[in-house]
This record gives C-alpha cells, sequence and structure tokens, in this order.
C-alpha cells in the first residue's frame, strides 16, 4: 500500500473537494479525539441526521452509517486526534478520515478480517473484532486507505446513489 | 403483523429500563452478538438486539442502525451514562436476568426470526 507522499493523485481527489465546494450539496466535518469513547459515535449520528433531513434513502444512510462509524471508532481506539469529513454531491456521498496516529504498519492484514491490535480491555468492551475495516470496504463502491507509519492513517470512501 | 416490544416485553417478563414511550415499536428481527463491529455489519433496521454490552456506546449503534431496541442480558448493570444517552437518542432498552442463549431462544420461540 502506498503512503500519502507517493500517491498525488489521491491528494489531489482531496484537493479537488475544496475547490468545488460549491458543487456539494453539503459537507461536514468533525474532530475526532483518540481515546475518547464518551462521546464515540455522535459525529456518525450527526451526519446519519443531516443525510436523513437532506431526504437521502434508507439503504444509502445505512451504508454511511457503517462507514463512518467504522472510521470514527478506529480514530478513536486506535489513532491521536483526527478528522472526519463527509461531501455530499449529486451521485454520490464521500467519507474522507484522517488521523494523526501510529499508522497501520501492513495495511493488508490489517484490512483482513478478524485482525485487530486491539487492547484486552477494550476487547472486553465489545471492540476489536477486526471487522472495521472489511465492513467500510463491504460499505463502499470505493474504498482507499493509505497510512504512514509514525504520523497517521487516511481513509476515503465514496458511496454512489 | 409483528410483534411489538410491548408485547415481548409482557411475554418474557422484561424490565423496560428507559423507553417507555418507545414500547409500541414493532420488531422486524433479532441478533445476538457483545462484538459491535458484527452488530454493526449484520444486525437489520427493526430487529431487537441482545448482548451483556452496557456502555454507551451501544446507544450509538442501536440509532445508527434504527435497531427497535437492546436487551441487555444476565442482569448486566447499565451505566448510569447509557441511561442517560438512550433517553436522548430515543433508544429503548429493556433488562433480564436470562443469559442471551435463553432470551434469545425464547424470542425466537415468539416468532422474532433473524
Ligand atoms: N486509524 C488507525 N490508526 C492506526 N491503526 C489502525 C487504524 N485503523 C485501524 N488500525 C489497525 O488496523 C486493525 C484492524 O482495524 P479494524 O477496524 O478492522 O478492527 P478493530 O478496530 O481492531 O476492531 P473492530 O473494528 O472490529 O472493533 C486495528 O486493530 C489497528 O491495529
Ligand atoms: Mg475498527
Amino acid at each position: 500500500m502506498k503512503s500519502y507522499k507517493s500517491d498525488k493523485k489521491y491528494l489531489y481527489a482531496d484537493r479537488k473537494d475544496k475547490n468545488h465546494k460549491g458543487k456539494f450539496l453539503m459537507s461536514m466535518r468533525f474532530d475526532i479525539s483518540g481515546g475518547n469513547l464518551d462521546s464515540a459515535g455522535e459525529a456518525s449520528s450527526t451526519i446519519k441526521s443531516k443525510l436523513k433531513q437532506l431526504g437521502i434513502g434508507y439503504s444509502i444512510i445505512r451504508r454511511v452509517a457503517i462507514a463512518s462509524y467504522e472510521t470514527e471508532m478506529n480514530i478513536v481506539l486506535h489513532a491521536n486526534r483526527g478528522t472526519l469529513s463527509v461531501y455530499v454531491a449529486e451521485d454520490h456521498i464521500k467519507i474522507i478520515a484522517v488521523d494523526e496516529g501510529p499508522g497501520i504498519p501492513n495495511v493488508e492484514l490489517a484490512m483482513q478480517e478478524g485482525y485487530s491490535t486491539a487492547t484486552e480491555q477494550i476487547r472486553e468492551m465489545g471492540f476489536g473484532a477486526g471487522m472495521g475495516l472489511p465492513n467500510m470496504k463491504k460499505c463502499s463502491d470505493q474504498f482507499e486507505i493509505h497510512s504512514d507509519i509514525g504520523k497517521g492513517t487516511k481513509v476515503m470512501i465514496v458511496i454512489f446513489f | 403483523m409483528g410483534l411489538k416490544l410491548k408485547q415481548v416485553v409482557e411475554e418474557l417478563d422484561l424490565k423496560v429500563l428507559t423507553g417507555e414511550k418507545l414500547l409500541n415499536r414493532e420488531i422486524k428481527g433479532g441478533y445476538t452478538s457483545d462484538l459491535l463491529s458484527w452488530v454493526m455489519s449484520h444486525a437489520k433496521e427493526g430487529s431487537l438486539w441482545v448482548t451483556v454490552q452496557s456502555h454507551q456506546n451501544i446507544v450509538a449503534i442501536a440509532s445508527l442502525l434504527d435497531l427497535a431496541g437492546i436487551i441487555v442480558a444476565e442482569g448486566v448493570n447499565v451505566e448510569p451514562k447509557t441511561r442517560e444517552k438512550s433517553e436522548q437518542e430515543k433508544v429503548c432498552i429493556l433488562t433480564t436476568d436470562k443469559n442471551s442463549f435463553e432470551i434469545s431462544g425464547l424470542l425466537y420461540k415468539l416468532g422474532i426470526g433473524s
């Protein structure tokens, strides 16, 4: 898997979003702090209710809810801090999660169902099944993940209407 | 017509911890698991979720997936923060002393499929 630096196309996609802000029906951005389990899931809840207000259909909302929740939880559980952004366009929804954290040494391994580095304490709470990344991928029409060890991780998910 | 929460509460002698006003909700199915990412990907809208997890994240999950409600099994003590959040998010939490296996079996017997 590629790192941020080597992936110009990916960075460009991000920049393009900013230049074309007017084209989005809605965009949202949330700061997520690592380790804060109390408010975990709040960004995803807000995203869901906004999409509902836009009149978006249930099956799309469900996919976005799963994808945003799993990305949000991964920042909370595995990173120091990050942002979760959602762009609603004419024909798709894009979710971008960027975090500062330890990064993922082996992304391919992390993508496998059941792989988790969660601590015993976290597992007791029901997290750490190693299903978050596979869930995100399953829900998305396009999925990209890039990680820089010691720096952070970036996930991009696109869901078409 | 599917069963409503209040019918299940009566039949199985569940305790209504929060969401007294939500008991008219119809139950469309059931799902039992304590692994949150499994619930996230498999529990369907309108399902009743049986678990022994009790921290506030279960409310976020139930709300995100539009579940009919949560049954916290094995007499697990539900944290006050979880209760508060479930009132805010309008998620019904029911409790039972029975374990997850027993309560899931009883729900199935009442006609709640998967
Ligand atoms: N943002 C991240 N920063 C650092 N490591 C991550 C991040 N996201 C995932 N990982 C690593 O990838 C592993 C697999 O992630 P995944 O979401 O699939 O499972 P999990 O979070 O461990 O458990 P679950 O999502 O089922 O509760 C994690 O255990 C962690 O090691
Ligand atoms: Mg995860």
